[in-house]
């Protein structure tokens, strides 16, 4: 089924690297005003529509992201977000996988590898247990020369999107699965291994273009982690973001067992026409919007 | 001390790395979906002239590099440095081989060129876009060859070497875009 849920939010993720744009409304209900933030996916809202036994939805969103604009960025982009009940993220993977064959006009090849195996056929270690001087010697092996990023996940992303990433989907579509912990809030644990999350990620000619998750249905655990993103924002300096209450009391009614992904479509359409820019494919991007 | 934030990155910014001034080439934002963003930038050291990246975590800050941009009038070359004025307050400069880089191949007396001081020292001078040289040496072209196709290498006054059609002669006049070292067309006097 399609749906379509509020662009405006009165809460927002707290994922620390996702900065929330934010605007105000005034009037009936909320004389004094009301903060507001422009979603920057779906994602909360549709579980809530989930939980209330919606059954298998999607919907194409507009979403919106503060600071981020560059070649393959824009902070306004379009979302495709759908959720299937009863699927894990394997199955999902298939299903995106003869979407974007379809989408394409072309059988198109996959392949699965992951998180940890992509690093290690890279760097020789395993990225859940090399120590921070290990990734900043990788790093510097590549040529990549930055000053101290502290975090041990932002020295992956680093090594992600510098060195991993442009390499990956150039023969078909790579799906990267099992990512640290770490790295997927919103993610259930792999019963197998905890130490790693069911998130997956979609890359297609060296482009990130979908990330899905076996969706963590445990409102407790769902409330602890935004907690502890809430604590390192407060670590780095950034504003704290009210919690979803309206989403935890959702995942506490119960959320059916379900997997879900999304897909940036204007990056989509980016591949398809052999572009290399979002600005090719985009009406009006953000210097002419 | 003057700082830029990542998000005021864009080619020509001056910044101060590792003591030395070095101006910003290019500079590409990169983040994945669920994750830190980066700025990845290539920049040119202007002491030295090596062309570096770097990449940044956004929202960091980098020290803006002291340098001032001005236009300086080219007066002579003395074999070993070249010497510009500044026109209003008739102030000279010398400036060595280093940093007259490329732009030696296409001045001459009395040409303006945008000059950067860093510390009150020029460390890069810039030819201006266009020049316009007279041909000292090329071999004669067919007469009547108004084509333009092929071209014939010639010499011009300051010693630089362009591409030009077979119809332009010894002694004429050419505008050259000299940051690609190209022929744009003659000039008449």
């Amino acid at each position: 089924m399609e749906v379509c849920t509020p662009v405006l939010s009165q809460a927002a993720g707290t994922d620390p690297s996702i900065v929330p744009l934010h605007t105000r409304y005034t009037g009936p209900e909320y004389p004094r005003g009301l903060d507001l933030f422009l979603q920057t996916s779906p994602e909360f809202a549709m579980k809530r529509l989930l939980a209330a036994g919606s059954g298998a939805i999607y919907q194409i969103a507009q979403v919106f992201r503060d600071g981020e604009y560059g070649p393959r960025h824009n902070p306004e982009f379009t979302l495709l977000e759908w959720y299937r009940p009863g699927l894990d993220h394997h199955d999902l993977m298939k299903e995106v996988a003869d979407l974007m064959s379809a989408c394409l006009g072309q059988e198109i090849g996959m392949k699965k590898i992951r998180y940890v195996e992509l690093f290690e056929q890279q760097f020789g270690w395993n990225p859940l247990q090399a120590e921070t001087n290990q990734l900043e010697d990788a790093a510097k092996a590549h040529g990549i020369e930055t000053g101290n990023l502290g975090h041990r996940d932002q020295w992956l992303d680093l090594l992600m999107s510098l060195v991993i990433e442009p390499t990956l989907g150039k023969q078909g579509l790579t799906f990267v699965y099992d990512y640290p912990a770490s790295q997927a809030s919103l993610a259930r644990l792999n019963p197998e291994d905890e130490r790693v999350a069911s998130r997956f990620e979609l890359y297609y000619q060296g482009v990130e273009l979908a990330n899905g998750f076996h969706e963590l249905t445990d409102a407790a655990e769902q409330r602890r982690r935004f907690e502890a993103e809430n604590h390192q924002r407060q670590q780095r300096g950034l504003p704290q973001l009210p919690v979803d209450e309206n989403l935890l009391d959702a995942l506490d009614q119960g959320l059916p067992d379900c997997a879900g992904v999304a897909l940036g479509l204007d990056r989509l359409l980016m591949l398809q026409q052999g572009e290399m820019t979002l600005d090719r494919v985009l009406t009006f991007s953000l210097t002419q919007a | 001390m003057a700082t830029y934030s990542t998000n005021e990155f864009r080619g020509g910014l001056k910044l101060l790395l590792d003591g030395d001034p070095c101006v910003i080439i290019e500079n590409e934002f990169v983040k994945p979906g669920k994750g830190q963003a980066f700025n990845r930038v290539k920049l040119r050291n202007l002491k030295t002239g090596r062309v570096l990246e770097k990449t940044f975590k956004s929202g960091e800050s980098v020290e803006a590099a002291d340098v001032m941009d001005r236009n300086l009038q080219y007066l002579y070359n003395d074999g070993e440095y070249w010497y510009f004025m500044d026109n209003d307050s008739f102030e000279q400069y010398q400036v060595d081989a280093h940093a007259m880089g490329e732009a030696v191949k296409w001045i001459k007396d009395q040409d303006v060129c945008n000059v950067t001081l860093w510390n009150d020292a020029p460390i890069l001078v810039e030819a201006p876009n266009f020049v316009v040289l007279e041909i000292t040496d090329t071999d004669p072209g067919l007469k009547g060859d108004t084509s333009g196709g092929g071209g014939k290498p010639a010499t011009l006054e300051t010693g630089a070497v362009v591409r030009v059609p077979l119809f332009v002669q010894i002694g004429e006049k050419v505008k050259v875009d000299t940051r690609k070292g190209e022929y744009i067309n003659r000039v008449k006097d």
